[in-house]
């Protein structure tokens, strides 16, 4: 049979199975809303507590705006990564991916593009928030782009241990737990360039803060290509 | 086809698998019969590249197990006790789902095949999730058909399942049995099992004890023949 | 039980002995330091348990890929084993570190960076052994236990330069030549380096310990596993 003869991927059919991953996964969730909606209002109520927690008057704000939004990302995220590996789980379906005649890191980049996608649709609604909740101007392309970098490593390493943490006994309770001390240069890097930009201080202050999230996401992306399949094979 | 020679598979220091033989041709359903804790659902997850075998040889549909894994995923139909589907797509969705993943060509007429094969033709654009049991089992076996697999397993298909739906499921398994497969499965349910299978092996301390084709059986039922197996 | 090998018994004693000189040698033979005074004597432990915490995380990193290649237990045993004494070792170094910030920097604790690191990597140890407690398969313990040691083993070396980046107000020891350097003499640097060889001794002996007690353990399961069956 023809699709038989296939069976040495073509990159092209790589790409296509990971793409037909991420694609379900964003299907799905546009009909059921679950895992995006959760994130949101959680990343909303969290930036509430801040007003009232923090008292955060107009000369804090602008020191404090990265941290603040980093924290919440972080606690965000975890939620929708522990759903999105949770819909795996739950009915199989993990197995299922398995069962496919794709090498296994396809099935760790499918599950790794759409949870970053959904991060960074909550960033795209969350960042506005903010900024209209605490008048600041946050649409600074330079701001933004840490953002993207900085999701990218946390979703890099995320998506690894999640695949871990829904197989173990404490399941969802673990992951924070995994991820925070892992995460640790991006966060400092990701608030240290991102206050860089934000009080529009000089290239050479903010340089070694991306390069610091480079050299993460190159390191965390590769090692993850190259290690999921001890994650998910017995 | 299945070979399987000198298997073992452990788990930590216990050994699940003790050096079990096995195999089946194809046409032959053979029903793996076994107590819990046999080592049933460990041995398909082996023959269904899921597990590692820690020691022995295992091929499946010609290539050999671990290493060529992806050559028998290609050639592999798994229906488990677990649908595998998911909830928030409609059935065709998850049916174009998979086929994307199984590299499938002629998608569409092969989807449109598949659903009436398992019977939902007219539940073809409805959520996973407001299907019965059943009819997930049924959406399960159109999934692993998808490719035209030689071998398939079924893993307690049965599994919560009522009467009108193992009926229906019998039906379904049987058409998928009839195309010349190599199929193996395991079951409680050992009416089923006899009129479903061609041969039945029982799974006693990580080994086949005893085997059986149903022309052997002669008068006697399946149950009787696994209890005498099973008492001694 | 077989019993514990020559050279073991007389590591036991070693260890001992070596410990104790090095106590002496800190507390009466070095120099006390004039800005600092008495607390500085501190320092030399606090070196060389950190250095001993330092050679069990590398240690747990490589064992870590060695298991991921073979696939064989006794690494996952000699990781964990590793592991288990790091962070013990690196609570020390913290606490040690925690008694010299007091009169130093007028707080018991400083963000410095190496002291932070420290911190952290027992915080990824910590989360290491609660991710093994949640499994069961011992297989499967491994592999996951594996994978975490080396994502932390690269994530800690990048979390040390971006503290570095952070804030540093610690005394660089060796190289560098900070301005903080502290004023070394050459029967300090002795004592620093003897206390290093010390408790390398130490580790060596508390490691041949822990992965015997492995190995019983071990062996307890398989006798369990045979009442059992």
């Amino acid at each position: 049979m023809n699709n038989k003869e296939k069976l040495n991927n073509p990159k092209s059919d790589y790409w296509k199975s990971v793409f037909a991953i991420t694609w379900k996964d964003l299907s799905s969730e546009l009909r059921s809303r679950e895992l995006l909606s959760s994130m949101l209002v959680f990343s909303l109520l969290v930036i509430v507590i801040y007003y009232f927690t923090l008292e955060l008057d107009i000369k804090t704000r602008s020191a404090i705006t990265a941290g603040a939004l980093w924290v919440t990302f972080s606690f965000s995220g975890t939620l929708g990564l522990n759903r999105s590996m949770a819909i795996e789980k739950d009915r199989g379906c993990l197995d299922g991916l398995l069962l496919a005649p794709v090498d296994r890191s396809v099935i760790y980049f499918g599950k790794a593009l759409s949870n970053l996608a959904f991060m960074l649709i909550v960033e795209i609604i969350v960042i506005p928030a903010y900024a209209m909740m605490y008048n600041i101007n946050l649409f600074i392309p330079g701001f933004l782009f840490v953002t993207l970098l900085g999701s990218i490593g946390y979703i890099a390493v995320g998506t690894l241990l999640s695949a871990m943490s829904i197989q173990t006994r404490t399941r969802d309770v673990l992951l924070p737990i995994l991820l925070f001390p892992l995460l640790i240069p991006v966060l400092i890097a990701a608030v240290k360039a991102s206050n860089g930009f934000l009080l529009s201080l000089t290239w050479t202050e903010i340089m070694p803060w991306l390069n610091i999230l480079f050299v993460y996401d190159v390191i965390f992306i590769s090692v993850s290509f190259m290690v999921f399949d001890s994650i998910v094979e017995e | 086809m299945i070979e399987v020679k000198g298997l073992i598979k452990r788990f930590g220091l216990k050994n699940v698998l003790a050096g079990m033989n096995f195999s089946a041709i194809p046409g032959e359903f053979v029903v793996l019969l076994g107590p819990n804790g046999a080592g049933k659902t460990t041995f398909l997850r082996i023959l269904s590249s899921l597990s590692r075998p820690t020691l022995g040889n295992v091929t499946v549909a010609g290539y050999s197990l671990p290493s060529q894994a992806a050559a028998v995923r290609m050639r592999l139909g798994v229906v488990s006790h677990m649908p595998l589907l998911y909830g928030d797509l409609t059935a065709e969705e998850n049916l174009r789902f998979f086929s994307k993943m199984y590299n499938i060509n002629g998608m569409d007429q092969r989807i449109t095949e598949v659903l009436s094969l398992v019977g939902l033709s007219t539940r073809r654009k409805d959520m996973v999730r407001t299907f019965s049991r059943g009819m997930q089992q049924r959406l399960a076996i159109g999934r692993a058909v998808l490719h035209d697999p030689e071998v398939m397993l079924f893993d307690e298909p049965y599994t919560g399942l009522d009467q009108e739906a193992s009926e229906m499921l019998d039906g379904v398994l049987q058409n998928v049995a009839a195309a010349g497969r190599t199929v193996v499965m395991t079951s409680h349910d050992l009416a089923r099992a006899e009129d479903l299978g061609t041969r039945f092996d029982v799974l006693t301390k990580g080994r086949i004890g005893n085997s059986i084709h149903k022309n052997d059986l002669g008068g006697q039922n399946l149950l009787s023949y696994y209890k005498s197996v099973l008492s001694g | 039980m077989a019993p514990q090998p020559k050279l073991l018994k007389f590591l036991n004693v070693l260890s001992v002995l070596l410990v104790a000189v090095g106590y002496y040698l800190s507390i009466f033979y070095a120099p006390t330091e004039k800005v600092m005074g008495n607390v500085q004597k501190v320092f030399y432990f606090h070196v060389a348990t950190a250095w001993v915490g330092m050679l069990g995380f590398i240690l747990a990193a490589a064992f870590a890929v060695f298991y991921l290649k073979s696939k064989d237990m006794k690494w996952d045993s000699y990781g964990l084993a590793a592991v288990e004494i790091s962070l013990v070792f690196f609570f020390i170094t913290i606490i040690l570190g925690s008694i010299w910030a007091r009169p130093a920097w007028g707080t018991w604790w400083t963000w410095e960076p190496r002291l932070t690191t420290a911190a952290i990597l027992e915080l990824i140890y910590l989360a290491y052994l609660l991710l093994r407690q949640g499994i069961e398969d011992p297989e499967q313990r491994a592999r996951f236990g594996a994978v975490y040691t080396l994502l932390g083993g690269l994530s800690v070396p990048l979390t040390l330069v971006s503290i570095r980046l952070f804030r540093t107000i610690h005394p660089v020891v060796v190289g560098g030549g900070g301005s903080e350097k502290m004023g070394m003499t050459d029967t300090m640097v002795f004592v620093m380096l003897y206390s290093i060889v010390a408790f390398s001794v130490v580790f060596v002996n508390l490691y041949w310990h822990r992965i015997r007690l492995g190995q019983y353990t071990e062996k307890i399961e398989q006798l369990k596993l045979r009442i059992n069956q």
